[in-house]
This record gives C-alpha cells, structure tokens and sequence, in this order.
C-alpha cells in the first residue's frame, strides 16, 4: 500500500507519506478515483526538491472519511503521461505543474495556462498575448469580454465562439488577480500577516478561508480546540453562507430583470451581514476568526439578537421566496437553462453547490465533518438537473437550512473558555491537510513544514478551481443572452481561483 | 400584483435617510483614536500585520491599516478603533492619525482640484476596475448602491463603459496581470477625469505591498483624487468620501 490515509486536519510527518515512482504514482490514483463517485481529487500539488520535482496527491473518499495521500519524485525533464488523459478532473493540477514547473506531459489535451503566476517556468508568456481558442469558420463569430466587466465584479476573460444567438464554446481565461498569496504565505512570518492573507484568499469567503487555515495553523502546532471556538467558527460559516446566497439571489433576479426580487434580497443581506459586524466588527467577518482562540466570544446577548434578526428576516425572505418561485416568467428564464449533466460534473470533478446541483453528493460538512457539523448531523441539500433553477432552488433551501442550523447553535451557546493564547510553534518535517465546506464549496488547504518548523509550502485551493469548467460546459448551446444568469447563479470566485 | 404589493409595504421604508448622519449598529472599527498612554513601543509596533503603526510619535496610517484591531485589544488603554465611518481624503498623509488625535477626518477644499466641484458637484459617473481586489470592496461598492445606502439619490452611479465615466475607482494593490488593462481603461475615460482608491490594498497594496505579483507604477504616474481606506471600505465611509470630494470648493 503505498499511500496513506489521513482525516481531516491530521498532521503527519512527511517521511510517513510514502514515495513511489511515477508509473505507480500514476496507475494508483486513477484507480482510487476510476469508477468511484465517492472519490475525487482534491488537491494534487508540486514543490521543488533539490533538482526535482515532488507531486503530492490528495484523494478524499467521502463514504469512509479518509485522504488518501500519495507523493512521487520527478525528474523535470522527463515528459510525463498525464492523469488527465484518464480523469478529466485532474486537467487543471496538472496544467498548473506544467505552468510552475515546466513539466511537459504527452498526452495532456491542452496544457492551457492557468493563472500566469509570477513564479511560473515560462515567463516569456504573458497574460496579454494568451492565444484564445479559435474556430475557422465564416458561419461563427467571437465576442471577447473582459478582463474589466461592465458590472462592479472581479476581472477575468471569456471568449465565446457563437453560431448566431447561440454559444458553442466558451472559453474562460483567469489570472488577472493573482497576487503571489501563496508565496506570501512563505515570505510573511507572522501569524497574524498569515491570518489576514487567509481572509483576502477571496474577501466573499473570509470565515471559509480562514476557518481553514485556523484548522491547519492548530493542527501543525497540535492545539487542541475548545467547544466554544469552534462554536463561533461553524455559527459564522453558517451565517456567511446564509449572507451570500440571498446576495446571489438578488443577483440572479437582476440578471433576468426582475427589479422587486433584486431589491427586496439585496435588502435582506444587510441584517445578517449586519449581524456580522455587531459581533466581530466588520460586514464581511473579516478578522473574526484567527487560530487559537476565540477573539470574539459570542455571548447570550448576541444570541438573543441574532434570534430578533432571523424572527425579522425569516417571514420576509420567505414572502419574496415562494413570489419568485411561483412567476412563471422567472421560472421560465430558470429552467432547463445552463444545465450540466451529472456525468460531466462527476468528470471534471464539481465541488460544492456545482456538484450538489446534479445529484453528486459532496459536502465536506457530512464527508469529512469539522467544527460542531458532528453535531448539525448535517444532510446535504441535493437536486438533479444541474440547471439554473437547480443552483437557485439549493440556494433557497440551503438558507432555509442555515436558519435551522442558526437556530439550533443559538439555542446552546457555547460559555467562553479563557486560552492562554499560546500556541507552539509548528512541528517540524510536516505535512497537514484541512478541508472546510464554504459556501461555494469545498475549500482545501494543504501545508508542509521544514526541519525547522517553518511553513516551506502552503497550497490553497478554493472550490472555483474545479467549478470554473462547469459554467463553461453550462452555457453551451444556451443563448448568450442567459450568460449572465449562468454565471450568477455559479457565482465562482476570480481571486480564490488566481490567488 | 397584490403580492407585489404586500411584499412593497411589509419591507417598508428601507433607505437610510441622512447617510452622513446614521449611525452604524454594534462595534464597528473606524477611525482609531490614539492616547497619550506609555506602553511597550516595540511590542505595540511589531503586532500590526502591514506596519502600519510607527513611532515618535504613535501613530497609525489608515492607507495601510487592515483594521484587524490587534493593537486595540492587545493594548486597549493606547488605542481604540471609534465607530467613525468618515475616513476619506484628497491627501495621503491626512490618512495618518496622530497620538492624540481626536478630529474626523476630511477632504482638504484648498488642495481639491478647481474642476471637480463644477463639473461632478451634481453627477459623477464611475467606472470600477478590481485590479487584484479579494472582492470585498467590490461587494461594498455594490452595497452603496443597494435600496439602503441608495447613493444613486446624490446622483453617483457606476457605469458599464469608461467612455460613459467621469472617473476611475481602483480596488485592490493593481497585480501585474491587470497593470495594462487599469492603463486602457484610465486612457478610454475622457477628461476630466479623477482617481479614487477605495481599500487598504489599492492605496497602499495593503497585505499585498511585498509581493512581487502587484505593480503599481500607473499610481506614480497619475495624481490620485480620493483615498478611501477600510478593509473593505464601508458602503457609508464610500458615501461621505464621494461627497466631501465633489460637494467642496
């Protein structure tokens, strides 16, 4: 057997993951995921050892609770058979190796760039000249848009080759935001600089991202959690969850002009984002949660006031729910549009809502449960069309569930147990693995320690570096017209995917 | 229609009506207040995650702070974070508070551009760019805009097109990638146009200035009309700075 199988932020000694040569490394993985919905990958990194190259593999299996890891040392110029000749959902970890490291692999279909990061091999590549994808034809047309959109949202391209009206392909092109986190994470020293790196991953996601590295930071440094930290950090998750799909909500109304819908939830998220910052002092949680401690203890107080909130936002969301969901002309604009099928999400390896959307069953909450979803005894919300409709119907029950789970959290608070504060200093020669359910989905961090205990890798993975390809497998054959309302109700992040 | 009509009158009135006078709900980090309080200096100066704290004397620069509030609850008796929202500036050093300074923090008329007041007193149209932003100051200008904050009513909008804009709004510490694009759109924004830096990381690259991926070279190019620090900035710090810029002679 040569891997090993770890849960959710375990910590263990590099050396106890075993090495095997490629030809091992590669026949291995793709049986652990071949045939086995259970299984996807979800992480798959490499880092530079001496001259080489070393790849680490993360499979989780969500019906036994385990990571399978398994690494493998490469010589950089050896061109590889790739994994993605196999397994679609391996095709972006390996066209970041082959961006960072140059490893060429024969047979991967296209070793596209993926963010142009600043420590990539080819640097005479640049994002300005990327050759978009074309077809030769005098029937098709292009239409370029991006990097800058017309709303107020992050950049990226996308290029889409229409017949007419209709999409045949689109191509989606990101990088614009990396900023170098991931080196940051190397290069700054102090924990705090570590944990507000962790909450600007993707500022959306700030209680996902950093309740991940909070998870990983304890780990390594073998803290043991109290009730009531982890309390404050499932509460938050939850509310950060809740906040944003009636964000999205808006969203997906605005996109197919339905102004009351727009307005009344973009209203709605002002309370619980609100709520947020009367408890932590900022609307998008950002310095709530940090490792080792709970800097913002959640009182009575607070609980009550947060039950005044939901008795107040509960009817009312409600109210403007079942309208949107009885108008025929919303519904029409929802159904069947955007759909794609559950063997395309189970093939490129969807996370989150892209993957619950069509009947794949992955929720980190109830796979690989963290925090009190012990507790929550939490069921994943699943639907079977993977359409529009389908993405905005989990979005309604899920915040339906939030409430419940909000509710039932509030109803026990957990009484605040005083730290010392202190937490020790990484072990050494390690390797730890978090994975946290956000609100997107699956979010997983994965970081590795020198003989000194310092932090020699940290690989972040956000669930938008699966899902960007289920929106550019989704709009095919729609009209562009429904490309907004595609996207919006995918809502992935450009600054979790570019870094 | 009925429907339509009951869900108009149970969520009632909805705007806040004086946005330059409201006051935020719970704790809420703003503008620090610094005392004249003897503490540890180089513990106090080491916390900050982006330096922004700095001696002889005290004082904290809100270009760089991430307002976390560490040097608050570490030292509470030197430093505490008012729930002052009003945070924006025409001038970079105005962002820096002193110990012992207690005062709001204002646009200065004198150093304001002649134009501005004229030409966007009564409409000013922007055009956002997140150049590397973590979209929480995108969120916040999105909010501005909301049923709530409606900062449509002071005729501030944004617009789909440069062309259409009468000025620029950057998030984020501009990354590399996205350096060209800030400069083509900055060139499509007829003039005259101003610049406006809302975030921590945009005016001073924030958690980001050591990184090697950013490259803010079109900053030293061009003079920057209005800082707006927070992280995110608040949908009412947003206001108040839009409107001190435009509304003064």
């Amino acid at each position: 057997m040569n891997y090993i199988s770890i849960k959710n932020n375990q910590t263990i000694l590099l050396s106890d993951i075993p090495e095997s040569n490629y030809e091992w490394f590669y026949d291995k993985n793709i049986d652990l995921v071949t045939g086995h919905p259970e299984r996807h990958c979800v992480n798959y990194f490499g880092y530079k050892s001496g001259n080489n190259i070393k790849l680490i593999c993360c499979i989780a299996d969500d019906l036994t609770h385990e990571i399978l890891i398994s690494t493998c040392l490469v010589n950089k110029a050896h061109d590889l058979e790739s994994f993605t000749n196999k397994l679609l959902c391996f095709e972006k970890f390996e066209r970041e190796i082959h961006e960072n490291f140059g490893i060429n692999y024969i047979d991967h279909p296209w070793l596209k760039p993926v963010r142009y990061a600043n420590n990539r091999f080819d640097k005479s590549r640049v994002i300005a000249n990327y050759p978009f994808y074309s077809i030769d034809s005098e029937e098709l047309h292009e239409v370029g848009v991006g990097p800058i959109h017309a709303g107020i949202i992050e950049p990226g391209h996308f290029r889409f080759i229409c017949n007419g009206e209709q999409i045949l392909h689109l191509e989606i092109q990101l990088g614009y935001q990396h900023r170098g986190i991931e080196q940051l994470f190397i290069k700054n020293k102090k924990l705090l600089q570590r944990a507000t790196l962790a909450e600007s991953i993707a500022g959306d996601t700030a209680v996902g991202h950093s309740v991940t590295f909070a998870h990983v930071w304890e780990s390594l440094c073998d803290f043991q959690t109290t009730r009531d930290i982890e309390f404050s950090r499932t509460l938050a998750l939850e509310l950060e969850r809740l906040a944003i799909h009636v964000g999205d909500l808006s969203g997906v109304c605005t996109d197919i002009a339905y102004q009351l819908g727009s307005s009344v939830f973009g209203r709605l998220r002002t309370p619980i984002i609100n709520f947020l910052q009367e408890w932590g002092g900022n609307r998008l949680a950002k310095g709530l949660i940090r490792p080792g401690r709970n800097q913002f203890p959640f009182t009575p107080a607070l609980g009550q006031r947060l039950k005044q909130v939901l008795d107040i936002f509960e009817p009312e969301f409600n109210e403007m729910v079942e309208k949107l969901f009885s108008l025929p002309s919303a519904l029409s604009r929802f159904e069947r549009t955007g759909v794609v099928s559950n063997a395309d999400a189970l093939s490129i390896g969807a996370v989150g809502m892209a993957a619950r959307m069509t009947n794949v069953n992955r929720d980190i909450r109830s796979s690989h449960p963290f925090s009190l979803y012990h507790d929550l005894n939490h069921h994943p919300i699943l639907k079977r069309h993977g359409d529009v409709y389908s993405r905005v119907q989990i979005r309604r029950e899920e915040v339906e569930q939030s409430i419940s789970y909000i509710r039932k959290l509030i109803s026990e608070i957990e009484p605040f147990i005083v730290q010392d504060g202190i937490l020790k200093t990484p072990k050494p020669n390690s390797f730890c693995l978090s994975l946290v359910e956000g609100w997107r989905g699956e979010i997983c961090h994965c970081a590795l320690t020198d003989k000194n205990g310092e932090l020699m890798l940290y690989k972040i993975k956000d669930p938008s570096f699966h899902n960007w390809l289920a929106l550019a497998l989704s709009v095919r054959n729609n009209e562009i017209s429904d490309f907004p309302i595609c996207n919006k109700s995918f809502n992935l992040s450009y600054s979790g995917h570019d870094l | 229609m009925i429907d339509n009509i009951k869900i108009v009158f149970h969520q009632g009135k909805q705007f806040i009506p004086n946005p330059t006078t409201v006051e935020v709900p719970g704790v809420f980090r703003g503008r620090p207040v610094i005392s004249h309080e003897k503490v540890n200096e180089a513990e106090l100066l080491n916390l900050c995650p982006t330096d922004a704290i700095t001696n002889n004397p005290i004082s904290i620069d809100l270009g760089k702070c991430t307002f976390c509030g560490e040097c608050a609850r570490c030292f509470p008796e030197k430093i505490s974070f008012s729930k002052d929202y009003k945070l924006s500036s025409n001038e970079r050093n105005r962002l820096i508070i002193m110990e012992g300074d207690d005062k709001q923090i204002e646009v200065n008329p004198d150093t304001v551009r002649k134009e501005i007041h004229r030409i966007f007193g009564k409409s000013l149209k922007l055009r956002q760019i997140s150049a590397g932003g973590d979209n929480s100051c995108e969120w916040e200008l999105g909010a501005a805009n909301n049923v709530q904050f409606d900062m449509s009513r002071y005729g501030i909008d944004f617009v789909a097109s440069p062309r259409h804009a009468d000025g620029i709004v950057i998030t984020g510490p501009i990354t590399k990638n996205m350096a060209d694009a800030v400069q083509i759109c900055y060139d499509a924004t007829p003039d005259p146009k101003i610049i406006v830096l809302v975030g921590t990381d945009a005016i001073s690259g924030g958690i980001f200035a050591e990184s090697t991926a950013i490259d803010r070279s079109f900053l030293e190019k061009y003079p920057v009309d209005l800082y707006i620090p927070g992280n995110p900035a608040h949908p009412l710090t947003i206001i108040n700075g839009l409107l001190d810029l435009t509304r003064k002679h």
